[in-house]
């Protein structure tokens, strides 16, 4: 059967989106003290990297930029589903006392955000965790939401929502598959 | 995706490539875990782990170890000082008493080549071979060749000296096999006696008849232990004449290249294989090698634990 695509947002609506969180970040935390951007590999990483951008041109200063693989973190790694490859956990400064933003891509069941949550407690203890995602497409399996999203979009747990990047890891777009 | 298949780790021969490279760079990712604060992940929660050591092992036994722990693995050392292989258990028996037990892995050291075979027959957990008499030492082959890429950036292309007791090193087969498969050529020079007939055709191998010819150019120098409870007696005459012919020492390491890496699988006798000057000068890489060993056991009780069916 051949899959259906529907783009939901194009390179600009992502960038529209990216620039209206960094704002959301900043009017929640009044400022960019104490903040840290956490992208959740792979999607997250190149997404917290918009963000960040952003955040320095509207406040014209940088944020820290960590990167968690939470492969390590799943849930479903004592089943017999062979072993994910595991790609780099990068965060080289204390978490103690800061405010961590959570960046992913699509939030879908929220496993994958207890998993890096379970990862950040293992790095120090934050005063806080937010997250911010670009796509919210519901069926939450733990309770669990996002601070900041992007776009909300209702979908079938048969479809498929993916953010693709280029070459360079820019986001291009955001499609759903049917 | 890259995607292991094998329940059991006995032998860099009987992996591919992929799998080798596969991991290596799992092995990568897993030491950033190793210089945190809080040195452990939840992942192999719940999961039992054998070491059972039938030969004396330090850095093998307590690097196997740590890797479990740090995996969240319950792991539990079995010596054979304290165990019923003294009272006369078969290795057979034993295994099927430890599986009693519900082991998800066992870490097995051995005497005999092989014997990790035949125990895997036996039993229904993953085997992970920690050195198998002259056979093969896969986790120490690959913490090797992970600390080549560490000081490289590839495995492909290097010549690499392997100077000592080739008959008897599971380390010098492993990393032949694993070495040749990505690419590298590997030469080896030892006294006759402990070069076995017929090596070279276990693939890019070269069988040198001096050891200033597998120095020259060479990007590592690997140099064995001389296993004196091994042998007999009649192998070489003795310690300083072996020295004289097959050490190495600040004058012959000048042959191979200016940034050559020099490793040793350890334990050293100084003064034997290598002077000390050169164990603890700059090119030395022999406690990288160990720091590296727990990542790479990490990745391999990680990797078998995600395989259910038999290979």
């Amino acid at each position: 059967m051949p899959t259906e695509k529907t783009v939901l947002l194009d390179g600009a609506g992502i960038k529209r989106a990216l620039t209206r969180i960094a704002h959301e970040i900043l009017e929640r935390n009044k400022g960019v003290a104490d903040i840290i951007l956490i992208g959740i590999r792979s999607g997250g990483v190149f997404l917290a990297d918009g963000i960040a951008q952003q955040i320095s041109v509207i406040e014209g200063k940088d944020v820290p930029i960590g990167a968690v693989d939470i492969t390590l973190y799943r849930d479903d790694c004592s089943g017999n589903l062979p072993h994910q490859p595991v790609g780099k956990t990068d965060i080289p400064f204390s978490l103690e006392a800061k405010k961590v933003i959570l960046v992913d891509d699509v939030l879908y069941t929220g496993r994958t955000i207890r998993a890096a949550m379970d990862a950040m407690m293992d790095f120090g203890r934050p005063q806080s965790i937010q997250l911010a995602v670009l796509i919210d497409r519901g069926h939450r399996e733990l309770p669990i939401r996002a601070d900041f999203v992007g776009r909300n979009v209702p979908t079938s747990q048969k479809e498929n929502v993916e953010v693709v990047f280029d070459a360079t890891n820019q986001p291009i777009e955001v499609v759903l598959e049917k | 995706m890259a995607e292991f298949k094998h329940k059991h780790i006995i032998a860099l021969r009987d992996l591919s490539k992929a799998d080798i490279e596969l991991l290596i760079s799992t092995a990568e990712s897993m030491r950033e875990i190793n210089s945190r604060d809080i040195k452990k992940v939840p992942t192999l929660r719940g999961k039992t782990i054998i070491n059972l050591f039938y030969e004396a092992s330090t850095r093998t036994r307590t690097s196997f170890e740590i890797a479990g722990k740090r995996l969240s693995a319950d792991t539990v050392n079995i010596a054979p000082s304290n165990s019923s292989a003294t009272k006369g258990e078969t290795l057979a028996d034993t295994a099927l008493n430890l599986l009693a037990m519900k082991p998800d892995i066992i870490v097995m050291r051995h005497a005999v080549s092989g014997a990790h075979y035949f125990l895997a027959n036996k039993v229904n957990c993953s085997i992970i071979n920690a050195g198998d008499g002259a056979h093969e030492h896969p986790s120490q082959g690959l913490l090797d060749m992970l600390t080549m890429k560490d000081h490289f950036g590839r495995l492909d292309g290097l010549k690499v000296a392997i100077v000592g007791d080739i008959t008897h090193s599971r380390v010098a087969r492993s990393n032949i096999q694993g070495l040749t498969k990505l690419g590298s050529s590997v030469f080896l020079a030892g006294p006759p006696t402990m070069v076995p007939p017929g090596i070279e055709k276990m693939g890019n191998v070269t069988v040198c008849g001096t050891m200033d010819e597998a120095l020259q150019d060479a990007d590592v120098v690997m140099m064995l232990r001389i296993q004196q409870e091994r042998q007999g007696k009649t192998l070489m005459p003795n310690a300083r004449e072996y020295s004289r012919y097959f050490g190495l020492n600040p004058n012959n390491v000048k042959l191979a290249k200016p940034n050559a890496m020099i490793m040793h699988p350890g334990p050293i006798n100084r003064g034997v294989e290598m002077s000390s000057s050169v164990v603890d000068g700059d090119q030395s890489w022999i406690l990288k090698q160990v720091e590296n060993g727990v990542a790479v056991r990490m990745s391999m009780l990680y990797h078998v634990c995600g395989v259910d069916s038999v290979e």
